[in-house]
Protein backbone atom coordinates (compact mmCIF):
# COMPACT_ATOMS: atom_id res chain seq x y z
CA UNK A 1 0.00 0.00 0.00
CA UNK A 2 2.94 2.23 0.27
CA UNK A 3 2.93 4.04 -2.56
CA UNK A 4 -0.45 5.20 -3.06
CA UNK A 5 -0.44 5.84 1.07
CA UNK A 6 2.42 8.94 -0.24
CA UNK A 7 0.46 10.22 -2.48
CA UNK A 8 -1.72 10.74 0.00
CA UNK A 9 -4.44 8.66 -1.00
CA UNK A 10 -4.94 5.82 1.92
CA UNK A 11 -3.87 7.97 4.47
CA UNK A 12 -5.95 10.29 3.74
CA UNK A 13 -9.52 8.35 3.17
CA UNK A 14 -8.89 6.69 6.43
CA UNK A 15 -8.90 10.00 8.52
CA UNK A 16 -11.73 11.07 6.17
CA UNK A 17 -13.87 7.89 7.00
CA UNK A 18 -13.57 8.31 10.80
CA UNK A 19 -13.88 11.55 10.90
CA UNK A 20 -17.52 11.32 9.01
CA UNK A 21 -18.25 8.40 10.99
CA UNK A 22 -18.05 10.29 13.67
CA UNK A 23 -20.36 12.62 12.59
CA UNK A 24 -22.87 10.22 11.45
CA UNK A 25 -22.68 9.07 14.85
CA UNK A 26 -23.51 12.53 16.07
CA UNK A 27 -25.87 12.98 13.66
CA UNK A 28 -28.03 10.15 14.53
CA UNK A 29 -28.12 10.65 17.97
CA UNK A 30 -28.94 15.00 17.20
CA UNK A 31 -31.88 13.24 14.73
CA UNK A 32 -33.27 10.98 17.67
CA UNK A 33 -33.14 13.62 20.20
CA UNK A 34 -34.80 16.38 18.10
CA UNK A 35 -38.48 16.44 17.02
CA UNK A 36 -41.66 17.95 18.25
CA UNK A 37 -40.61 16.67 21.88
CA UNK A 38 -37.69 17.07 22.25
CA UNK A 39 -35.52 14.54 24.50
CA UNK A 40 -31.87 15.30 26.53
CA UNK A 41 -29.09 13.48 24.84
CA UNK A 42 -28.70 11.83 27.82
CA UNK A 43 -31.92 10.17 28.07
CA UNK A 44 -31.37 9.18 24.02
CA UNK A 45 -28.18 7.31 25.21
CA UNK A 46 -29.33 5.79 28.31
CA UNK A 47 -32.80 4.73 26.18
CA UNK A 48 -30.61 2.90 23.29
CA UNK A 49 -28.46 1.16 26.14
CA UNK A 50 -31.37 0.10 28.23
CA UNK A 51 -32.96 -1.90 24.92
CA UNK A 52 -29.61 -3.07 24.32
CA UNK A 53 -29.20 -4.48 27.43
CA UNK A 54 -26.51 -2.92 28.67
CA UNK A 55 -27.77 -0.44 31.53
CA UNK A 56 -30.84 -0.77 33.59
CA UNK A 57 -31.68 3.08 33.54
CA UNK A 58 -34.55 4.45 34.98
CA UNK A 59 -36.63 6.50 31.69
CA UNK A 60 -39.90 7.38 31.02
CA UNK A 61 -41.14 4.04 29.35
CA UNK A 62 -42.95 6.46 26.69
CA UNK A 63 -39.62 8.62 25.84
CA UNK A 64 -37.71 5.26 26.02
CA UNK A 65 -40.01 4.19 23.29
CA UNK A 66 -40.25 7.13 21.22
CA UNK A 67 -36.33 6.84 20.68
CA UNK A 68 -36.14 2.98 20.00
CA UNK A 69 -39.21 2.39 18.25
CA UNK A 70 -39.76 5.99 16.21
CA UNK A 71 -36.23 8.22 15.98
CA UNK A 72 -33.50 5.88 16.12
CA UNK A 73 -35.06 3.29 13.77
CA UNK A 74 -35.93 6.60 11.11
CA UNK A 75 -32.52 8.31 11.66
CA UNK A 76 -30.95 4.58 10.55
CA UNK A 77 -33.06 4.32 7.80
CA UNK A 78 -32.50 7.42 6.30
CA UNK A 79 -28.72 6.78 7.15
CA UNK A 80 -28.80 4.00 5.13
CA UNK A 81 -30.95 5.46 2.13
CA UNK A 82 -28.72 8.32 1.58
CA UNK A 83 -25.78 5.95 1.97
CA UNK A 84 -27.41 3.94 -1.12
CA UNK A 85 -28.87 6.65 -2.95
CA UNK A 86 -25.08 7.85 -2.87
CA UNK A 87 -23.49 4.86 -4.23
CA UNK A 88 -25.81 4.40 -6.90
CA UNK A 89 -25.28 7.60 -8.29
CA UNK A 90 -21.64 6.93 -7.99
CA UNK A 91 -21.71 4.16 -9.71
CA UNK A 92 -24.14 5.57 -12.75
CA UNK A 93 -21.53 8.55 -13.19
CA UNK A 94 -19.04 6.40 -13.75
CA UNK A 95 -21.03 3.82 -15.76
CA UNK A 96 -22.83 6.55 -18.30
CA UNK A 97 -19.72 8.59 -18.24
CA UNK A 98 -21.58 11.10 -17.55
CA UNK A 99 -21.52 13.69 -14.31
CA UNK A 100 -25.47 14.38 -14.70
CA UNK A 101 -26.44 10.93 -13.77
CA UNK A 102 -28.04 9.68 -10.39
CA UNK A 103 -30.03 6.68 -9.34
CA UNK A 104 -33.63 7.71 -11.29
CA UNK A 105 -32.26 8.41 -14.86
CA UNK A 106 -32.85 4.82 -16.00
CA UNK A 107 -36.80 5.45 -14.66
CA UNK A 108 -36.37 3.45 -11.93
CA UNK A 109 -38.23 5.54 -9.63
CA UNK A 110 -40.83 6.58 -12.25
CA UNK A 111 -41.36 2.82 -12.38
CA UNK A 112 -41.79 2.94 -8.75
CA UNK A 113 -44.26 5.81 -8.46
CA UNK A 114 -46.57 3.40 -11.15
CA UNK A 115 -46.32 0.44 -9.08
CA UNK A 116 -47.55 2.84 -5.77
CA UNK A 117 -50.15 4.44 -7.82
CA UNK A 118 -51.82 1.12 -8.88
CA UNK A 119 -51.56 -0.04 -5.36
CA UNK A 120 -53.06 3.42 -4.24
CA UNK A 121 -55.46 4.33 -7.19
CA UNK A 122 -56.21 1.49 -8.18
CA UNK A 123 -56.52 -0.42 -4.90
CA UNK A 124 -54.37 -3.28 -6.55
CA UNK A 125 -53.77 -5.58 -2.71
CA UNK A 126 -53.87 -2.97 0.08
CA UNK A 127 -51.78 -2.08 3.15
CA UNK A 128 -48.08 -0.50 3.90
CA UNK A 129 -46.70 -3.58 2.73
CA UNK A 130 -48.05 -3.56 -0.81
CA UNK A 131 -47.75 -0.11 -1.20
CA UNK A 132 -43.93 -1.13 -0.60
CA UNK A 133 -44.05 -4.53 -2.98
CA UNK A 134 -46.24 -2.48 -5.54
CA UNK A 135 -43.39 0.85 -6.36
CA UNK A 136 -40.73 -2.55 -5.84
CA UNK A 137 -42.23 -4.18 -8.95
CA UNK A 138 -42.59 -1.30 -10.89
CA UNK A 139 -39.44 -0.38 -10.51
CA UNK A 140 -37.81 -3.17 -11.75
CA UNK A 141 -40.85 -3.34 -14.53
CA UNK A 142 -38.65 -0.48 -15.51
CA UNK A 143 -35.43 -1.31 -15.12
CA UNK A 144 -36.32 -4.69 -17.19
CA UNK A 145 -37.11 -2.43 -19.97
CA UNK A 146 -34.36 -0.08 -19.82
CA UNK A 147 -32.17 -3.27 -20.25
CA UNK A 148 -34.39 -5.08 -22.81
CA UNK A 149 -34.01 -1.33 -24.60
CA UNK A 150 -30.21 -1.10 -23.94
CA UNK A 151 -29.48 -4.47 -24.81
CA UNK A 152 -29.43 -5.73 -21.50
CA UNK A 153 -27.25 -2.71 -20.79
CA UNK A 154 -24.58 -3.46 -22.59
CA UNK A 155 -24.66 -0.74 -25.67
CA UNK A 156 -22.89 2.28 -25.28
CA UNK A 157 -23.49 4.84 -22.31
CA UNK A 158 -25.77 7.30 -24.48
CA UNK A 159 -27.80 4.51 -25.49
CA UNK A 160 -28.31 3.46 -22.15
CA UNK A 161 -29.23 6.76 -20.86
CA UNK A 162 -31.76 7.21 -23.61
CA UNK A 163 -33.37 4.16 -22.84
CA UNK A 164 -33.59 5.00 -19.41
CA UNK A 165 -35.18 8.62 -20.76
CA UNK A 166 -37.79 6.63 -22.88
CA UNK A 167 -38.65 4.14 -19.22
CA UNK A 168 -39.19 7.45 -17.56
CA UNK A 169 -41.49 8.98 -19.88
CA UNK A 170 -43.63 5.97 -20.24
CA UNK A 171 -43.99 5.14 -16.49
CA UNK A 172 -44.56 8.71 -15.56
CA UNK A 173 -47.02 9.01 -18.32
CA UNK A 174 -48.67 6.04 -17.11
CA UNK A 175 -48.83 7.28 -13.33
CA UNK A 176 -50.13 10.46 -14.72
CA UNK A 177 -52.82 8.43 -16.86
CA UNK A 178 -53.80 6.49 -13.82
CA UNK A 179 -54.16 9.43 -11.30
CA UNK A 180 -56.11 11.48 -13.54
CA UNK A 181 -58.68 8.94 -14.89
CA UNK A 182 -59.36 7.01 -11.88
CA UNK A 183 -57.85 9.21 -8.73
CA UNK A 184 -59.63 12.00 -6.63
CA UNK A 185 -57.63 14.61 -5.12
CA UNK A 186 -57.01 13.15 -1.97
CA UNK A 187 -55.24 10.33 -3.91
CA UNK A 188 -53.53 12.80 -6.05
CA UNK A 189 -51.87 14.13 -2.92
CA UNK A 190 -51.25 11.06 -1.14
CA UNK A 191 -49.51 10.11 -4.25
CA UNK A 192 -47.78 12.90 -4.88
CA UNK A 193 -46.56 13.23 -0.43
CA UNK A 194 -45.54 9.52 -1.11
CA UNK A 195 -43.24 10.73 -4.34
CA UNK A 196 -41.44 13.35 -2.61
CA UNK A 197 -40.14 10.93 0.20
CA UNK A 198 -41.03 10.71 3.73
CA UNK A 199 -39.49 8.82 6.57
CA UNK A 200 -42.46 8.57 8.43
CA UNK A 201 -43.59 5.21 9.60
CA UNK A 202 -40.11 3.42 8.69
CA UNK A 203 -39.74 0.96 11.66
CA UNK A 204 -36.98 -1.77 12.71
CA UNK A 205 -37.85 -4.62 9.81
CA UNK A 206 -37.79 -1.86 7.18
CA UNK A 207 -33.93 -1.00 8.74
CA UNK A 208 -32.99 -4.51 8.67
CA UNK A 209 -34.02 -5.19 5.44
CA UNK A 210 -32.42 -1.78 4.30
CA UNK A 211 -29.23 -3.28 5.71
CA UNK A 212 -28.88 -6.49 4.35
CA UNK A 213 -29.55 -4.83 0.99
CA UNK A 214 -26.82 -2.07 1.24
CA UNK A 215 -24.64 -4.08 2.46
CA UNK A 216 -24.72 -6.55 -0.08
CA UNK A 217 -24.50 -4.02 -2.52
CA UNK A 218 -21.77 -2.04 -1.54
CA UNK A 219 -19.40 -5.20 -1.06
CA UNK A 220 -20.74 -6.01 -5.04
CA UNK A 221 -19.54 -2.55 -6.28
CA UNK A 222 -16.45 -2.29 -4.35
CA UNK A 223 -15.46 -5.82 -5.13
CA UNK A 224 -15.94 -4.41 -9.14
CA UNK A 225 -14.42 -1.01 -7.92
CA UNK A 226 -11.62 -1.01 -9.82
CA UNK A 227 -12.99 -2.36 -12.92
CA UNK A 228 -15.28 0.94 -12.90
CA UNK A 229 -12.28 3.22 -12.89
CA UNK A 230 -11.06 1.44 -15.91
CA UNK A 231 -14.06 3.14 -17.32
CA UNK A 232 -12.39 6.39 -17.35
CA UNK A 233 -11.66 6.45 -20.63
CA UNK A 234 -14.29 4.75 -22.15
CA UNK A 235 -16.01 1.04 -22.22
CA UNK A 236 -13.16 -0.16 -25.66
CA UNK A 237 -10.65 1.38 -23.33
CA UNK A 238 -12.07 -0.56 -20.21
CA UNK A 239 -11.81 -3.85 -22.48
CA UNK A 240 -8.60 -2.94 -23.60
CA UNK A 241 -7.47 -3.21 -20.23
CA UNK A 242 -9.05 -6.35 -19.41
CA UNK A 243 -12.15 -5.93 -17.81
CA UNK A 244 -15.39 -7.64 -18.85
CA UNK A 245 -17.30 -4.72 -20.24
CA UNK A 246 -21.07 -6.21 -20.88
CA UNK A 247 -20.91 -8.63 -17.64
CA UNK A 248 -19.73 -5.42 -15.25
CA UNK A 249 -21.94 -3.20 -16.45
CA UNK A 250 -25.29 -5.48 -16.59
CA UNK A 251 -24.30 -6.89 -13.25
CA UNK A 252 -23.74 -2.84 -11.89
CA UNK A 253 -27.08 -1.39 -13.49
CA UNK A 254 -28.68 -4.49 -11.84
CA UNK A 255 -27.18 -3.83 -8.00
CA UNK A 256 -27.81 -0.10 -8.71
CA UNK A 257 -31.65 -1.02 -9.65
CA UNK A 258 -31.98 -3.25 -6.52
CA UNK A 259 -30.61 -0.68 -3.90
CA UNK A 260 -32.61 2.42 -5.76
CA UNK A 261 -36.03 0.31 -5.76
CA UNK A 262 -35.26 -0.61 -2.42
CA UNK A 263 -34.91 2.89 -0.91
CA UNK A 264 -37.84 3.91 -3.52
CA UNK A 265 -40.47 1.66 -2.38
CA UNK A 266 -39.54 1.90 1.43
CA UNK A 267 -39.35 5.97 1.68
CA UNK A 268 -39.85 7.34 -2.06
CA UNK A 269 -38.10 8.84 -4.66
CA UNK A 270 -35.52 11.00 -2.53
CA UNK A 271 -34.25 12.68 -4.80
CA UNK A 272 -30.85 15.33 -4.82
CA UNK A 273 -28.44 13.47 -2.72
CA UNK A 274 -27.11 10.51 -5.72
CA UNK A 275 -26.43 13.72 -7.87
CA UNK A 276 -24.87 15.94 -5.19
CA UNK A 277 -22.98 13.72 -3.12
CA UNK A 278 -20.67 11.76 -5.59
CA UNK A 279 -19.48 15.00 -6.63
CA UNK A 280 -18.68 16.48 -3.03
CA UNK A 281 -16.85 12.83 -1.75
CA UNK A 282 -15.05 12.91 -5.40
CA UNK A 283 -13.90 16.58 -4.72
CA UNK A 284 -12.35 15.36 -1.20
CA UNK A 285 -11.33 11.82 -1.97
CA UNK A 286 -10.50 11.80 -5.36
CA UNK A 287 -11.77 9.76 -8.69
CA UNK A 288 -10.39 6.32 -7.41
CA UNK A 289 -13.58 4.57 -6.71
CA UNK A 290 -12.14 1.82 -3.77
CA UNK A 291 -12.19 5.19 -2.02
CA UNK A 292 -15.13 6.86 -3.69
CA UNK A 293 -17.55 4.69 -2.87
CA UNK A 294 -16.93 4.44 0.99
CA UNK A 295 -16.74 7.97 1.19
CA UNK A 296 -20.21 8.31 -0.99
CA UNK A 297 -21.61 6.09 1.32
CA UNK A 298 -20.21 7.84 4.59
CA UNK A 299 -21.11 11.33 3.38
CA UNK A 300 -25.31 10.64 1.79
CA UNK A 301 -25.39 8.94 5.29
CA UNK A 302 -24.55 12.05 7.28
CA UNK A 303 -26.36 14.26 4.61
CA UNK A 304 -29.93 12.49 4.68
CA UNK A 305 -29.93 12.41 8.58
CA UNK A 306 -29.08 15.80 8.34
CA UNK A 307 -31.52 16.52 6.05
CA UNK A 308 -34.45 14.49 7.74
CA UNK A 309 -33.45 16.71 11.14
CA UNK A 310 -34.21 19.74 8.64
CA UNK A 311 -37.69 17.93 7.56
CA UNK A 312 -39.20 17.74 10.73
CA UNK A 313 -38.60 20.71 12.40
CA UNK A 314 -38.30 23.64 9.47
CA UNK A 315 -42.22 24.09 10.01
CA UNK A 316 -43.38 23.39 12.85
CA UNK A 317 -46.17 21.17 13.21
CA UNK A 318 -45.96 19.52 10.34
CA UNK A 319 -43.20 17.62 8.19
CA UNK A 320 -41.93 19.22 5.14
CA UNK A 321 -40.95 15.83 2.25
CA UNK A 322 -37.98 14.82 2.75
CA UNK A 323 -37.21 15.85 -0.96
CA UNK A 324 -37.74 19.27 -1.10
CA UNK A 325 -35.45 19.44 1.71
CA UNK A 326 -32.68 17.54 0.37
CA UNK A 327 -32.62 20.08 -2.44
CA UNK A 328 -33.03 23.27 -0.02
CA UNK A 329 -29.81 21.95 1.64
CA UNK A 330 -27.87 20.60 -0.88
CA UNK A 331 -27.79 23.23 -3.48
CA UNK A 332 -26.00 25.51 -1.21
CA UNK A 333 -23.20 23.11 -0.78
CA UNK A 334 -23.23 21.83 -3.73
CA UNK A 335 -23.32 25.88 -5.44
CA UNK A 336 -19.80 25.93 -2.66
CA UNK A 337 -18.50 22.84 -4.81
CA UNK A 338 -18.99 23.77 -7.86
CA UNK A 339 -17.39 27.43 -7.37
CA UNK A 340 -14.21 26.20 -5.83
CA UNK A 341 -13.94 23.36 -8.58
CA UNK A 342 -14.37 25.80 -11.87
CA UNK A 343 -11.85 25.43 -14.31
CA UNK A 344 -9.02 27.83 -13.59
CA UNK A 345 -8.66 29.46 -17.16
CA UNK B 1 5.84 -12.28 -29.67
CA UNK B 2 4.17 -12.66 -33.23
CA UNK B 3 0.62 -12.01 -34.51
CA UNK B 4 -0.62 -13.84 -37.17
CA UNK B 5 -3.82 -12.93 -38.81
CA UNK B 6 -5.59 -15.65 -41.12
CA UNK B 7 -7.98 -14.83 -43.26
CA UNK B 8 -10.43 -12.22 -40.85
CA UNK B 9 -13.52 -10.96 -41.66
CA UNK B 10 -16.00 -9.00 -40.30
CA UNK B 11 -18.92 -6.84 -41.16
CA UNK B 12 -21.57 -4.68 -39.26
CA UNK B 13 -24.86 -6.03 -40.87
CA UNK B 14 -24.40 -6.53 -44.59
CA UNK B 15 -22.02 -4.45 -45.08
CA UNK B 16 -18.18 -6.03 -44.93
CA UNK B 17 -15.64 -3.93 -43.69
CA UNK B 18 -12.82 -6.30 -43.00
CA UNK B 19 -12.20 -9.09 -45.87
CA UNK B 20 -9.83 -12.42 -45.92
CA UNK B 21 -7.26 -10.35 -44.53
CA UNK B 22 -3.86 -12.55 -43.34
CA UNK B 23 -0.69 -10.43 -42.37
CA UNK B 24 1.75 -11.60 -40.22
CA UNK B 25 3.90 -9.78 -37.91
CA UNK B 26 7.23 -10.85 -36.52
CA UNK B 27 8.30 -10.40 -33.27
CA UNK B 28 9.30 -6.86 -32.13
CA UNK B 29 9.30 -5.45 -35.66
CA UNK B 30 6.37 -2.20 -36.18
CA UNK B 31 4.14 -2.75 -38.41
CA UNK B 32 2.58 -0.04 -40.30
CA UNK B 33 -1.58 -0.42 -41.10
CA UNK B 34 -1.81 2.38 -44.01
CA UNK B 35 -5.12 2.72 -46.44
CA UNK B 36 -7.79 5.80 -47.01
CA UNK B 37 -10.21 6.86 -44.83
CA UNK B 38 -13.16 3.72 -44.79
CA UNK B 39 -10.71 0.87 -45.80
CA UNK B 40 -10.75 -0.81 -42.42
CA UNK B 41 -7.39 0.37 -40.50
CA UNK B 42 -9.36 0.62 -37.11
CA UNK B 43 -11.62 -2.36 -37.78
CA UNK B 44 -8.77 -5.00 -38.63
CA UNK B 45 -6.49 -3.32 -35.53
CA UNK B 46 -9.23 -4.09 -33.06
CA UNK B 47 -10.04 -7.41 -34.68
CA UNK B 48 -6.20 -8.00 -34.22
CA UNK B 49 -6.43 -6.63 -30.83
CA UNK B 50 -9.08 -8.90 -29.49
CA UNK B 51 -11.73 -6.32 -28.93
CA UNK B 52 -13.70 -7.47 -31.21
CA UNK B 53 -14.71 -10.64 -32.61
CA UNK B 54 -14.16 -11.89 -36.12
CA UNK B 55 -17.11 -12.97 -38.35
CA UNK B 56 -14.71 -16.27 -39.45
CA UNK B 57 -10.72 -16.21 -39.19
CA UNK B 58 -8.44 -16.22 -36.60
CA UNK B 59 -5.93 -14.52 -35.23
CA UNK B 60 -2.53 -16.01 -33.43
CA UNK B 61 -0.61 -14.01 -30.92
CA UNK B 62 2.53 -15.99 -29.54
CA UNK B 63 1.48 -18.97 -31.48
CA UNK B 64 -2.16 -19.10 -29.45
CA UNK B 65 -5.20 -18.46 -30.96
CA UNK B 66 -6.44 -15.20 -28.78
CA UNK B 67 -10.33 -16.10 -29.23
CA UNK B 68 -9.50 -18.76 -26.15
CA UNK B 69 -7.19 -16.59 -24.43
CA UNK B 70 -9.48 -15.13 -20.84
CA UNK B 71 -9.74 -11.17 -21.76
CA UNK B 72 -7.71 -10.32 -18.67
CA UNK B 73 -4.73 -12.63 -19.70
CA UNK B 74 -4.86 -11.09 -22.90
CA UNK B 75 -4.76 -7.66 -21.65
CA UNK B 76 -1.25 -8.88 -19.83
CA UNK B 77 0.20 -9.30 -23.21
CA UNK B 78 -1.70 -7.04 -25.41
CA UNK B 79 -2.16 -2.91 -25.18
CA UNK B 80 -4.39 -0.96 -26.77
CA UNK B 81 -4.20 2.57 -27.45
CA UNK B 82 -6.96 4.51 -29.10
CA UNK B 83 -6.89 8.15 -31.00
CA UNK B 84 -7.55 10.63 -28.17
CA UNK B 85 -9.43 8.97 -25.98
CA UNK B 86 -10.86 11.37 -23.47
CA UNK B 87 -12.43 12.21 -19.85
CA UNK B 88 -14.13 14.34 -18.20
CA UNK B 89 -12.92 13.09 -14.85
CA UNK B 90 -10.62 14.76 -12.52
CA UNK B 91 -7.45 12.34 -12.72
CA UNK B 92 -3.95 12.66 -12.37
CA UNK B 93 -1.11 11.29 -14.94
CA UNK B 94 -0.25 9.09 -12.39
CA UNK B 95 -3.69 7.76 -11.92
CA UNK B 96 -4.18 7.36 -15.78
CA UNK B 97 -1.34 5.50 -15.69
CA UNK B 98 -1.67 3.20 -12.74
CA UNK B 99 -5.02 2.07 -14.82
CA UNK B 100 -2.56 0.05 -16.71
CA UNK B 101 -1.84 -1.96 -13.95
CA UNK B 102 -5.66 -3.18 -13.79
CA UNK B 103 -5.20 -6.40 -15.58
CA UNK B 104 -2.35 -7.09 -13.11
CA UNK B 105 -4.15 -6.86 -10.26
CA UNK B 106 -6.82 -8.74 -8.51
CA UNK B 107 -10.20 -6.73 -7.53
CA UNK B 108 -8.80 -6.05 -3.61
CA UNK B 109 -5.22 -6.26 -3.85
CA UNK B 110 -2.79 -3.63 -2.63
CA UNK B 111 -0.44 -1.66 -4.95
CA UNK B 112 2.54 -3.99 -5.24
CA UNK B 113 6.75 -3.04 -5.55
CA UNK B 114 6.05 -3.92 -9.24
CA UNK B 115 3.11 -1.90 -10.08
CA UNK B 116 4.99 1.07 -8.88
CA UNK B 117 7.95 -0.03 -10.45
CA UNK B 118 5.78 -0.80 -14.13
CA UNK B 119 4.41 2.84 -13.40
CA UNK B 120 7.70 4.75 -12.96
CA UNK B 121 9.41 3.00 -15.63
CA UNK B 122 6.30 3.50 -18.29
CA UNK B 123 6.58 7.45 -17.18
CA UNK B 124 9.99 7.67 -17.28
CA UNK B 125 10.07 5.67 -20.73
CA UNK B 126 7.48 8.87 -22.25
CA UNK B 127 9.33 11.47 -20.37
CA UNK B 128 6.94 12.31 -18.53
CA UNK B 129 7.79 11.41 -14.54
CA UNK B 130 8.18 15.11 -13.86
CA UNK B 131 4.50 15.70 -13.96
CA UNK B 132 2.88 12.98 -12.09
CA UNK B 133 0.83 14.39 -10.24
CA UNK B 134 -0.37 17.10 -12.92
CA UNK B 135 -4.14 17.08 -13.73
CA UNK B 136 -5.01 14.84 -17.22
CA UNK B 137 -7.45 17.82 -18.04
CA UNK B 138 -4.31 20.65 -18.32
CA UNK B 139 -2.19 18.39 -20.50
CA UNK B 140 -1.78 19.06 -24.44
CA UNK B 141 -2.27 17.06 -27.03
CA UNK B 142 0.83 15.64 -27.33
CA UNK B 143 1.27 14.82 -23.48
CA UNK B 144 -2.00 13.70 -23.31
CA UNK B 145 -1.08 10.95 -26.00
CA UNK B 146 2.12 9.90 -24.21
CA UNK B 147 0.20 9.37 -20.89
CA UNK B 148 -2.20 7.00 -22.76
CA UNK B 149 1.04 4.79 -24.28
CA UNK B 150 2.75 5.23 -20.80
CA UNK B 151 -0.57 3.59 -19.96
CA UNK B 152 -0.48 0.85 -22.67
CA UNK B 153 3.82 0.28 -21.56
CA UNK B 154 2.54 -0.30 -17.52
CA UNK B 155 0.38 -3.05 -18.93
CA UNK B 156 3.70 -4.45 -19.55
CA UNK B 157 2.39 -6.01 -23.22
CA UNK B 158 4.75 -7.72 -25.57
CA UNK B 159 2.46 -6.45 -28.32
CA UNK B 160 0.45 -2.92 -28.73
CA UNK B 161 -1.83 -1.54 -31.16
CA UNK B 162 -1.65 2.15 -31.56
CA UNK B 163 -5.00 3.71 -33.39
CA UNK B 164 -3.89 6.51 -35.26
CA UNK B 165 -1.70 7.46 -32.48
CA UNK B 166 -0.50 10.53 -34.05
CA UNK B 167 -3.17 12.69 -35.09
CA UNK B 168 -4.21 16.14 -34.03
CA UNK B 169 -0.38 16.29 -32.97
CA UNK B 170 2.39 18.84 -34.44
CA UNK B 171 4.79 17.19 -36.34
CA UNK B 172 7.65 17.53 -33.65
CA UNK B 173 5.19 15.23 -31.21
CA UNK B 174 4.01 12.97 -34.38
CA UNK B 175 7.94 12.71 -34.97
CA UNK B 176 8.73 12.40 -31.46
CA UNK B 177 5.73 9.36 -30.39
CA UNK B 178 6.58 7.69 -33.53
CA UNK B 179 10.55 7.11 -32.85
CA UNK B 180 9.26 6.16 -29.09
CA UNK B 181 7.47 3.21 -30.27
CA UNK B 182 9.55 2.19 -32.81
CA UNK B 183 12.32 2.26 -30.34
CA UNK B 184 10.26 -0.03 -27.98
CA UNK B 185 11.35 -3.31 -27.30
CA UNK B 186 8.22 -5.03 -28.25
CA UNK B 187 5.82 -5.74 -31.29
CA UNK B 188 3.70 -2.97 -32.48
CA UNK B 189 1.31 -2.63 -35.25
CA UNK B 190 -0.04 1.23 -36.38
CA UNK B 191 -2.35 2.48 -38.18
CA UNK B 192 -0.88 5.58 -39.73
CA UNK B 193 -2.57 8.35 -41.99
CA UNK B 194 1.17 10.23 -42.75
CA UNK B 195 2.74 8.05 -45.50
CA UNK B 196 6.04 9.64 -45.22
CA UNK B 197 6.04 8.82 -41.56
CA UNK B 198 4.74 5.30 -41.72
CA UNK B 199 7.84 4.98 -44.45
CA UNK B 200 10.07 6.50 -41.91
CA UNK B 201 9.25 4.63 -38.59
CA UNK B 202 8.11 1.08 -39.87
CA UNK B 203 9.92 -2.09 -40.68
CA UNK B 204 7.10 -3.29 -42.63
CA UNK B 205 3.56 -1.94 -44.38
CA UNK B 206 0.38 -3.48 -44.74
CA UNK B 207 -2.12 -1.49 -47.68
CA UNK B 208 -5.65 -1.61 -46.80
CA UNK B 209 -8.31 -0.82 -49.25
CA UNK B 210 -11.80 -1.68 -48.86
CA UNK B 211 -11.25 -3.98 -46.43
CA UNK B 212 -8.98 -6.26 -48.06
CA UNK B 213 -4.72 -6.47 -47.25
CA UNK B 214 -3.96 -4.83 -51.34
CA UNK B 215 0.10 -4.37 -50.44
CA UNK B 216 2.68 -5.98 -47.88
CA UNK B 217 5.99 -5.06 -48.09
CA UNK B 218 8.50 -3.33 -46.83
CA UNK B 219 8.11 0.65 -47.23
CA UNK B 220 10.37 0.46 -50.70
CA UNK B 221 8.68 -2.47 -52.26
CA UNK B 222 4.75 -1.19 -51.10
CA UNK B 223 5.07 2.57 -51.47
CA UNK B 224 5.03 2.83 -55.81
CA UNK B 225 3.81 5.71 -57.76
CA UNK B 226 1.76 2.91 -59.04
CA UNK B 227 0.20 1.87 -55.79
CA UNK B 228 -0.49 5.23 -54.72
CA UNK B 229 -2.52 6.78 -57.79
CA UNK B 230 -4.30 3.38 -57.81
CA UNK B 231 -5.24 3.34 -53.65
CA UNK B 232 -4.86 7.22 -52.19
CA UNK B 233 -5.70 8.68 -55.68
CA UNK B 234 -2.69 10.45 -55.90
CA UNK B 235 0.56 11.29 -58.04
CA UNK B 236 3.75 11.30 -56.56
CA UNK B 237 7.45 11.04 -57.00
CA UNK B 238 9.42 8.27 -54.68
CA UNK B 239 12.81 9.53 -53.84
CA UNK B 240 15.04 7.62 -51.90
CA UNK B 241 15.47 9.95 -48.43
CA UNK B 242 19.33 10.55 -47.30
CA UNK B 243 17.54 9.01 -43.88
CA UNK B 244 18.88 4.80 -44.45
CA UNK B 245 17.74 4.87 -47.98
CA UNK B 246 13.66 4.78 -46.41
CA UNK B 247 11.15 6.02 -49.31
CA UNK B 248 10.19 9.88 -49.47
CA UNK B 249 6.85 10.80 -51.14
CA UNK B 250 7.04 13.70 -52.91
CA UNK B 251 3.38 14.78 -53.97
CA UNK B 252 2.83 16.35 -57.46
CA UNK B 253 0.30 18.40 -58.78
CA UNK B 254 -0.88 16.87 -62.41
Amino acid sequence: MGPERTEGGAGRLALFLCLSGLVLAFAVAAATAIGDYNIALRTVFLSVTNELGLTGAEIAPIEQSVVWNLRLSRALVAALAGAGLAICGAILQALLRNALAEPFVLGVSAGASTGAVCVIVLGIGAGGLSLSLGAFAGAFAAFALVALLSNGATSGPNHTTLAGLAASQLFNALTSYIVTTSGNAQQARDVMFWLLGSFGGVRWPDFQLLLLVVVFCLAVCIWMARSLDAFTFGDEDAASLGVPVGRIRLVLFGVTALLTATIVSMVGAIGFVGLVVPHAARYVVGPLHLRLLPACAVVGAVFMVIADIVSRVIATQQTVPIGVVTALVGVPFFAIILYRARPQT
Amino acid sequence: MSVIAQNLSWGVRRRTIVSDVSLTVAPGQTLGLIGPNGSGKSSLLRLLAGLRRPASGQVEIHGRNIAQIPRKALSREVAFVQQSAATDTNVTVADVVRLGRTPHRSALAGWSEADEAAVTEALDRVGMTSRRRQAWQTLSGGERQRVHIARALAQAPQVMFLDEPTNHLDIHHQIEILRMVRDLDLTSIIALHDLNLAAMYCDRIVVLQGGSVCACGTPEEVLTPDLLRDVFRVSAHIDASADAGRPHIRFTTE
